[in-house]
């Protein structure tokens, strides 16, 4: 009689499709996974720790290192933790220029995540370069704003470091124009796509109640069906002005996630069209005048949290009254996100664990701080 | 659906779990400096539980509340009054602000029952609690360090740990 036997194997942590430094140790029994355990910690440096030894502005360039995709959003939390700490106002202008370049941040990262998702199938490079070839555009708007591609460090307390170019606004609407057509492009290449359909539909499901049970946030607990955005639930700056709708997915399987972005790339382009619109007649500069850089918070704790392009980011930062924080606790989406990741690939084979922990969307100096 | 503040939450936990709520004593956040302005103690407006009975009280918030999203857990070292510390954030999916609870443990005997049978997101949370500050999660599935490696000894985040030094594996070899 044929038998098989248990086998322990290690995917990472030098693997391509792992998105980093990334090792899982995977039980399997023949082809089919049995158990799965993420083992982290090999781009750990401590963050907390030394954002404990510098001063909350020399925090800010530091968050941008967290989620390298994203590093607007991260920005973004940061300030309004210590805002919030500090009792610092912001003007209506610096809040409008802040979520534009959040919600141009959620456009860029979906579009990275989804080339990467479809090359981790198999198609090799040609939907990963149409993604990147978007990016690069919001890079250019990103490097006119703020100096950098990549590692933005926009943001101040109080509002944003400098105000939009003069050129900025003509490219951002020249963007504007061009998005849907690469968005339709995008879906019509992949929506029926066989490939897309065999590797996605159907894999890697995460039931909704599960789902809720592992605290995930952002696209993969929308993606099983629950209706969870900070930007509605609980609306920070000013989200309560904009008309957006929350795409949900039914089944929570790879294909909803991947459906579930591409749905809030095209929301995220309807805000920053209301942003276009709004923006001009928003009072106040790009920054508080009165907000001090080096702050001495007075003591106590606070906490803000906003939905980052992978699920929620909060910082706790508890003040001791002096120019450094005395706790500063980054809640990571891409690491709550991990923990479900043996429950979703139970049962699939081991081909699958690659396109499942893509479709969750992890950055690495995020999870491992 | 109207929200709860921390006051009501206390006012019900009072009634509901008699003997769960404790008072938030002021805490000192750095030190006392040897010459200058003292700083001001820290008075959390949050709620404090005590330790034994956190399990009891998150599951009142779940089943009966209805915060049945657990966010976040923090750790803060308060070394001056030799506690740590223990922030559980919890969430409705309906929105609105959350409901914070808070539980202090003595620095020497950190141990605090687990939520992972509850809730397996707190898995990673408590795991890297128990890494970075050395806080023991009793019942917990599966207790090991997170970060750094199996055979680190101490606990890099809290507050006497030396921030200068050779403290890497082969060091004393």
């Amino acid at each position: 009689m044929f038998k098989t036997e248990e086998l322990q194997i290690n995917i990472g942590p030098q693997h391509p499709s792992t998105h980093g430094v990334f090792r899982m140790l995977v039980t399997v029994d023949g082809e089919t996974i049995i158990d799965l355990k993420p083992v982290f910690g090999y781009l750990h440096r401590n963050h907390e720790q030394i954002a404990e030894q510098n001063t909350y502005l020399q925090n800010m360039p530091y968050t941008d290192r967290l989620d390298y995709f994203n590093s607007m959003a991260n920005n973004q939390a940061y300030a309004m933790a210590v805002e919030k700490l500090a009792g610092i106002e912001v003007p209506e202008r610096a809040e409008y220029i802040r979520v534009l370049m959040v919600e141009l941040t959620r456009i860029l990262n979906h579009a990275g995540a989804l080339g990467f998702l479809i090359n981790d199938m198999g198609m090799w490079q040609t939907q990963l370069a149409f993604g990147m070839r978007e990016r690069e555009k919001i890079l250019d708007l990103f490097e006119m704003a703020s100096g950098a591609r990549m590692m933005c460090n926009y943001f101040r307390f109080g509002g944003v470091v400098r105000d939009l170019p003069p050129e900025f606004m003509p490219k951002l609407k020249e963007l504007l124009v061009a998005m849907p057509a690469f968005v339709d492009e995008l879906e019509r290449l992949l929506r029926e796509n066989e490939i897309l359909m065999q590797r996605a539909e159907g894999i890697g499901v995460l039931p909704k109640e599960l789902a809720l049970a592992y605290s995930v946030t952002g696209p993969v607990l929308r993606g099983s069906g629950v209706p969870y955005d900070i930007r509605k639930a609980e609306p920070y700056s000013v989200y309560d002005r904009f008309d957006f709708d929350i795409p949900v997915g039914s089944v929570g399987d790879v294909y909803d996630r991947f459906l579930v972005r591409i749905e809030e790339m095209r929301q995220s382009k309807r805000i920053i069209e209301q942003i276009v619109e709004q923006l001009p007649d928003a009072r106040g500069g790009h920054i508080n005048p009165k907000a001090r850089q080096n702050v001495r918070p007075p003591v106590g704790d606070a906490y803000a949290r906003i939905e980052s392009p992978k699920g929620e980011l909060g910082f706790y930062l508890v003040s001791d009254g002096s120019a450094k924080p005395y706790r500063y606790k980054v809640r990571a989406p891409s690491f709550i996100n991990l923990a479900p990741l043996g429950d979703m690939c139970r049962g699939y084979k081991v081909a699958d664990v690659v396109v499942i922990l893509g479709s969750i969307d992890i950055v690495m100096g995020e999870v491992d701080r | 659906m109207p929200r709860l503040s921390p006051e009501e939450l206390r006012e019900r936990m009072a009634r509901d779990l008699p003997g769960a709520v404790l008072e938030a004593t002021p805490l000192r956040v750095a030190p006392p400096p040897a010459h200058g302005p003292q700083p001001a103690p820290f008075v959390t407006t949050d709620t404090v539980v005590a330790a034994e009975r956190i399990v009891e009280a998150a599951l009142y918030l779940r089943d009966t509340l209805g915060y049945a999203f657990l966010s976040d857990i923090a750790v803060v070292d308060y070394l001056a009054d030799g506690v740590f510390e223990l922030v559980y954030r919890f969430y409705t999916i309906e929105g609105g602000d959350g409901l914070v609870l808070k539980v202090r443990v003595p620095r020497e005997a950190p141990e605090v029952p687990s939520l992972t049978p509850y809730w397996p997101g707190a898995n990673l949370h408590e795991r890297e609690a128990f890494d970075l500050f050395g806080i023991i999660f009793t019942d917990h599935p599966y207790l090991r360090r997170i970060y750094m490696w199996d055979e680190f000894e101490g606990w890099p985040m809290r507050k006497d740990f030396p921030k200068q030094g050779d403290k890497y594996i082969g060091a004393d070899e």
